[in-house]
This record gives structure tokens, sequence and C-alpha cells, in this order.
């Protein structure tokens, strides 16, 4: 038998100090990403914004400065420019309020490179033109799909385990929502509609590990009911750590895959999806638990005075 | 064999052979004639991110095809008047619903109310208002006829456009309403996606105007009757654009609803093309009577208020041909004939929305995305044999039979797949398996307890199946909702997801287990390859 980990005891929960303290520092980077979001300093994708963006490939490599150059005497005042990893190709980003006619972008931006620079051969790579009523519609739409999977995974975890376990599970969940938020908003990424459908895979799929943990403690609460809950929280995420990491490490290297060979379109999308797999499991182990614990601790306590009060009285 | 493993190996074995004749359109682009009649024809369709095209949202400005509506009936009502001598000081559109006439008598207004409840049945008629001397009628559209006409100027869009998309020969568009007074085009593999942009968003209103002779357009008032309309020439060498403004008619003689035919011509004598146009036999009869009328004068043909030429019209046309020339090129002429043969449209339309991927990005998409998602199989497939020897290639083997589902089932819905599409199914590899590692580490669990190979596998499948059931749930539950709510590329991830993450609950707890079963049944099996 091939075992990544041996036999492990470690205090997972006695920690919880220190990880409540980089989960709160991973969500606040986060919360303040999504502020950003709102005030539109953050990169955003013109799926959101409305606009035009138009990538072009060149047939030699073009400087920043030329191709800002180009677009200036092309009558084209505001720009925002961002170059592509993958070969002479550049990313042009109209804003909504440029005067350009929405259909009309795939030829006016590479006529001022043409016109700029003769002998260029441009090559239009793809175009993109939002009107500002699509951008509003995917906007709420999408703050209608993050709530609805929210509430749906609330419910169902609620309905399967109990209020605090979905409690747990919801709070980790945000908190990976979060910690993607913050690697985007950390590393300059663009924010667009593959963001948000790696966000809410992420917050489906982290749930595996959550629930496998939650599912073990749940069993060891039933079959030891005399241990402290601190004890048992701690052997369940033992013992099951071992398939917490194997199961995201399957889906990581898929992932990876996705990142390294997947092309410059998905490239982004498979970073999310990284950052999402490896929070996962940090977070079901040093959030969800720690998080259940404390419900359940607290439960007990009023439970307790609770029931001494009549006593006094 | 054990109980009840024939059943199951005969499901899953069904499941491969329907995968396989439902994936067989997909992989075989001429499918023999025999194939056809009987057998599966849908095929997984690439979507615009992966082959190259454009999608294209449009509004049609509904509201426009209700004030041209009323603008008609303001004409009319004009010339009835006129005809009944009728004296009126003026007749237009007023709001967005009503028609207001304002006539100097009583009883000229009692008159044309009489003629409009006998005209004009279906609008609402406003009571009188005297005002300064004047009387003022009107007539307002009802609620439920304005929302028709819109509800039809968006079906009335939706054909034109199909029928210049059919002209312009795109193979496979897609030409869909979308919610109240949207249309969606894509055009899948098109080579020049700004021409076909320019085609569909043109409303192409063709009309004949008199040219209003002795006003200037610069200075100087310009009667009520007429406007200001501007013709373009683009100078051929050096691309710079001149406008020459030109006062015409505002009422149009001729319009293009009369047309029957358009047609590309050349010019012989500069060798230039223009289209000739051919009037039904109403358009021919107004033509000719519109020349006989007007001879020596010079009159405009005009595209959406744009002045394409303004001859001089030298003597009466009969025959009911007509041409239009100005600064053609052979695709401007050969895409104004499509318009002008396909006809206007009722309204104008807005692009609001243009995704265009260029054929060469798509080609690198699906290279790419192929490539990485081999190797992600690789890679697990390699990982999984190694940590988990036998009972991993079993893993590997449900990873395989879950591709192979799932395309299979894709292909049988005729779904699409895009980039991200194909992220999905390279995450489902990897998610696939995992379940498997739930189960696998249950069962090593359990040999750890000194079980024997075949109870910790009852134990490992028991125990697990609830954890899996869990984290399958809630997958769905936001793959599900992403397809609800999702478009194009992210919808194609949604369907991939959700049809995986269904697919996968089957194989890992049915697939899998039937041949653990299969080796363990017996008892006797000492050790376990885990």
């Amino acid at each position: 038998m091939m075992e990544l980990l041996g036999k492990t005891n470690i205090d997972f929960i006695g920690k919880r100090n220190i990880s409540f303290v980089i989960s709160s520092i991973i969500s606040i980077i986060g919360i303040i990403a999504i502020i950003q979001m709102a005030r539109g300093v953050a990169n955003m994708g013109i799926d959101f914004t409305g606009g035009t963006s138009v990538q072009l490939m060149f047939d030699k490599p073009l400087a920043l400065a030329d191709a800002r150059k180009a677009l200036h005497s092309g009558g084209i005042a505001e720009f925002e420019l961002q170059e592509v990893k993958e070969g002479n190709k550049l990313l042009v980003k109209l804003p909504r309020k440029s005067a350009l006619a929405v259909g009309k972008a795939a030829e006016i931006v590479p006529a001022a490179f043409v016109k700029a620079q003769p002998g260029l051969k441009v090559t239009v790579d793809s175009t993109t033109e939002i009107g500002p009523s699509i951008g509003e519609k995917l906007r709420k739409d999408t703050i209608i799909a993050v709530a609805i999977s929210m509430l749906g995974i609330i419910c169902y975890i609620a309905w399967r385990f109990d209020f605090k376990f979905g409690i747990g599970a919801v709070v980790a969940t945000l908190h990976d929502v979060l910690a993607m938020f913050a690697a985007y908003y950390l590393t300059g990424r663009e924010f667009n509609l593959l963001f948000i459908t790696a966000v809410l895979t992420i917050a489906g799929y982290s749930l595996t590990d959550t629930v496998v943990v939650f599912d073990r403690i749940r069993e060891n609460l039933h079959k030891d009911l005399k241990g402290s809950l601190h004890k048992i929280f701690n052997t369940s995420i033992n013992e099951v750590l071992s398939r917490s990491i194997i199961t995201s490490l399957t889906t990581f290297l898929s992932a990876i895959a996705l990142f390294v060979w997947g092309g410059e379109v998905i490239h982004d999308f498979s970073f999310a999806l990284l950052v999402g797999i490896v929070v996962g499991v940090y977070s079901s182990v040093y959030v969800a638990s720690p998080v259940v614990l404390l419900l359940e601790q607290r439960a007990m306590n009023k439970g307790e005075s609770g029931a001494a009060q009549p006593v006094k009285a | 064999m054990p109980k009840g493993a024939g059943w199951r190996i005969a499901l899953i074995a069904a499941f491969v052979v329907l995968s396989c004749i439902y994936l067989v359109p997909t992989l075989s682009p001429n499918l023999p004639e025999w194939w056809k009649g009987m057998l599966p024809k849908d095929k997984i369709h690439l979507g615009l991110d992966l082959q190259g095209g454009t999608h294209l949202v449009l509004e049609v400005e509904t509201a426009k095809a209700v004030e041209g509506t009323l603008d008609l009936v303001a004409t009319d009502l004009e010339d009835t008047l006129n005809s009944k001598n009728l004296r009126f000081k003026r007749i237009s559109r007023t709001g967005s619903d009503k028609v207001s006439i304002v006539v100097y008598e009583k009883d000229t207004a009692a008159a044309v109310q009489k003629l409009i409840k006998d005209k004009y049945r279906d609008y609402e008629i406003i009571p009188t208002v005297e005002e300064g001397g004047m009387v003022g009628v009107a007539l307002r559209m009802k609620e439920q006829d304005i929302q028709d006409r819109k509800d039809k100027a968006v079906a009335q869009a939706l054909e034109t456009i199909r029928n210049r998309i059919d002209q312009f020969g795109v193979s496979e568009p897609v030409i869909a309403r979308q919610g109240i007074n949207q249309i969606v085009v894509q055009l899948p593999g098109i080579k020049d996606p700004q021409r076909a942009i320019d085609l569909i968003g043109r409303t192409a209103r063709l009309e004949f105007k008199m040219v209003k002779e002795g006003v200037s357009p610069t200075g100087g008032a310009i009667p009520e009757d007429s406007e200001v309309l501007y013709e373009k020439h683009t100078d051929p060498t050096t691309g710079a654009t001149t406008e020459i403004p030109l006062v015409v008619l505002k009422k149009a003689l001729i319009t293009g609803d009369l047309l029957t035919d358009a047609q590309v011509r050349i010019d012989s004598q500069f060798n230039q093309p223009y289209v000739g146009i051919e009037f039904n036999s109403l358009g021919a009869r107004l033509f000719d009577q519109v020349t006989a009328a007007n001879v020596n004068k010079r009159f405009a043909i005009v595209l959406d208020r744009n002045v394409y030429s303004a001859p001089v019209i030298r003597e009466r046309i009969s025959g009911g041909s007509a041409q239009i020339s100005g600064n053609f090129t052979e695709k401007t002429a050969s895409d104004l004939a499509i318009v002008l043969r396909a006809g206007a449209l009722p309204a104008p339309v807005k692009i609001i929305q243009n995704v265009t991927v260029g054929a060469s990005l798509g080609k690198d998409s699906i290279d790419k995305g192929l490539m990485a998602g081999g190797i992600g199989v690789a890679l697990v497939i390699i990982f999984m044999a190694i940590y988990y020897k036998l009972s991993g290639m079993v893993a590997n083997l449900g990873m395989v039979l879950n591709i192979l589902y799932l395309m299979g089932a894709m292909s049988a819905l005729g779904a699409t797949l895009t980039l991200p599409g194909i992220a999905a199914i390279v995450l489902l590899v990897g998610m696939s398996v995992d379940s498997n590692v739930i189960i696998f580490e249950r069962i090593r669990e359990e040999l750890r307890l000194g079980k024997s190979p075949k109870s910790a596998l009852e134990a490992g499948y028991d125990k697990a199946f609830l954890t899996i059931m869990d984290s399958h749930v809630t997958a769905l539950i936001t793959a599900a909702v992403l397809f609800q709510f999702g478009t194009g590329p992210v919808k194609g991830f949604a369907v991939s997801l959700s049809l995986g993450i269904m697919i996968n609950l089957f194989t890992s707890l049915m697939g899998t287990k039937v041949i653990f079963d299969l080796f363990l049944h017996k008892g006797n099996v000492k050790k376990m390859s885990i």
C-alpha cells in the first residue's frame, strides 16, 4: 500500500488561531478586490463594464509605445493596452463611453495600426463588443447566479447535516471564493465571465473536501459520545487528511494541464481553478471544521448555562 | 458471477454501445445513406470560440416601427383630406402613439372625426380640443395594437435578417429571437465578419425623394416639407470622404417595398458596378408617373437617410426598372443588392453585443484544449496507477467510461462544445477519480481493521456512498445555476459539467464496483491491490 502520508496526528484545531488570522487576511483582500471592482478600479473585463476589446495579431513584434502612438494617431483617444503572453499579440480595450459605434471596432482599430505602420500585417484574433444594456444584464445575472448557488448549497448542507455544519460549509466556501478574488486582484488578472464561472465551479467543487471531513466528524461524534470535541475534530481531520489531499491532487493535476498547455483563452480561468482547488483543501481543514467546532462549543455552553439557570432560580 | 452483476454489466455495456453509436456522426463527417435513415444524426457542435465566428445580439428599436406606422397613417390622412377638399393646417405624428390633425373649423373637425371613425376603426379618437381659433383632432393607437406592432416588427426583422444571411451565404447560421425585442445571430466560421455585421445591421430603407430646387441647404430656412440629407463621396485613392448636403422633400414618392428584384450590374462605359432594380407593377406605374411629371428635375435615391445619387430625370421612364449608382466596389454593390432583395427592416436594429473569434484563434484553442486534456488525463492515469495499483487502473477505466459516456450524451443532445466546455471535461477527469479515491481510502481503512478484501470493499462502497452523493449534489447545484444564467461559452461549460457530474455518479457507484465484484465475489482473494 503506497501512502502519501502515514498515520498523522497533527493538532489542526489547536492552530486555529493562526489559521483564523491567515484566513481573515485572505478574506479581507478578497473583499477589497470586490470593493475595487464595484468602484470600477479593478481590472474588469468588458463583459461587465460594456465596451469593446479587440485582440490583434501582428506579423512582427510591436512595442507597446508604438502601439499607443498608432492608436492615438488613428483618432482613438481612450484605450487600454494589454500584452498577450503568446505570439505578437495585443489586446486593445476601449471603454464604453468612447464614441465607437458597436460593430465598427474590428475595422477602425486595425486600420489605425496599418496607417501608422504601413507594411504591418494585422490579423483580428477576436472582437468583443458589449453594449451597456448587456453589461448591466450580465452583472445582474451574475449576482443572482452567485446568490442562488450559495443559497442552494446552504440549504442542501443544512438539510444533510445540521445548521451548524451548514454555516461551516458556507463560511468555508465564501472563504474559497474570496481567496480566488484576492489571487486575481493581486496578480492583476481580468475579472470577467470566465472568472465567475471558475468561482461558481469551485464553490461547488470545494465542498467535496468539506463534506468528506464533515462526514467523518459526524461519524466520530456518534461513535465517541464522551470524548472532547476538540479531540474528535482533530482525529477526524487526521483520518481523512490523505484523501482530502489526494482528491484535490487529481483535480489539481488536470487543472495544471489546462494552465500550462490549455492556451491563452483559458489560462487565467485555469489559474483561478488552481487557486480554488488548493484553497479548498485548506479551508475544509482550517476554516470549515473550526467554525463548526466553535458553534458546537457555544451551543453546548449555552445548553449548560441554560440548564443551570432554573436550578439557581 | 456475483448476484446482480449480470444486469449491471449489461447496462454498462449498453451505454458503451449507445455512446459509440451516438458518437459516429460527430467523428465521421460523411455518413453512409443507410445510416441517416434510422440511426442518430445529431452531433457535438463546436462553439464559436472553437471554430471561429461571430455572435451578435441585436436589439430591434420597436418604438421606431410604431412611429413608422403612425407616419404612414399621417401621410395617408393627408392624401385623403386633400382629395376630399377638407382644409387642414397640419397633420403629424405626435409623441409615440398619436397622430394629430389641426384644422381651422369645427365643421371640418367633425368631418375629419367621422372619416377617422370609418377608416381607422382600430384607433382611439381623442376628443377635440380648441385652441387659438384652431381645432385639434387626434387619434391614438391602442396599447394592444402597439404591442402587436412591436411584436410583428421583431418577427419581420428576424425574417429579413434570415433572408439576408441566406443570400450572403453562411453555413449553419443560428438566428433566433431572445426576449421581447432582441435577436441573436450566430455565424460560425465566417471569414469577413465586419461585412456580415454591416449587412445585417443595415435598415436598408430605400426611398425616392424629389430634390427641392432653389433652396440652399447651408444657409437660410428649410421649408417645413423638406429636409437636408447628405450625399457621401469617398475618394477611392485617398479614402477621404466628403459630404454634399442636399435639400429634399420629406415625403417619399416611391419606397423600397415596391421592388421585386435587385442585381449587381457593371456599367459598360466606366466599368463601374451599379445596382439594377426592378419595380413591381404598382411601383412601375408610380415610377412612370413620377418621372413623367418631373422631367428635367432632380430626384434623390436615398438609403437609410443617405443620398446615394441624385440624377436629373431626362425623360419619362416606363418599364419599371431603374439603377442605383454610387461609388460602389464589387462587394458594396453586391451587399446593397442583397439588402434590397431581402427587404428593409421594419425598424432600425442596434448591435448590443458582438463577440467575434477569428478562425486561427479558434483553431489554436481547440488544439491546445485537446492537448491539455490529453496531458491531464495522462497525468491522472499515471498517478492513480502508481498510487492505487490495480485498483487505480479500475478507477482509470471508470474515468475512460466517463469520458466516453459524456461525449456520447453530448452528441445525442446535439450539445455545443466550447473551450470552457473542454476545461470542464478535463476537470471532470480529476473529479471522476475523486469518487474512487474516497472509496479506496475507505477500503484501505477497512483493510487495516483486518477485514477481508470482499467485506472491506462492501463497507468501503457503503460508507463512501453518502459522501459521494453529497459532493456531487453540491457540484450539480452550481453547475445547474451556471447553465441557467450562462450564455455562450459559459453555458457550454455548464452543459459539460452537469452532464459529467451525473454520469460520474453512475460510473463511480456502479461502473467500477462491478469490476471489483467480479474479482472478489468468491471471497477467497487474500490480498487486494490497492
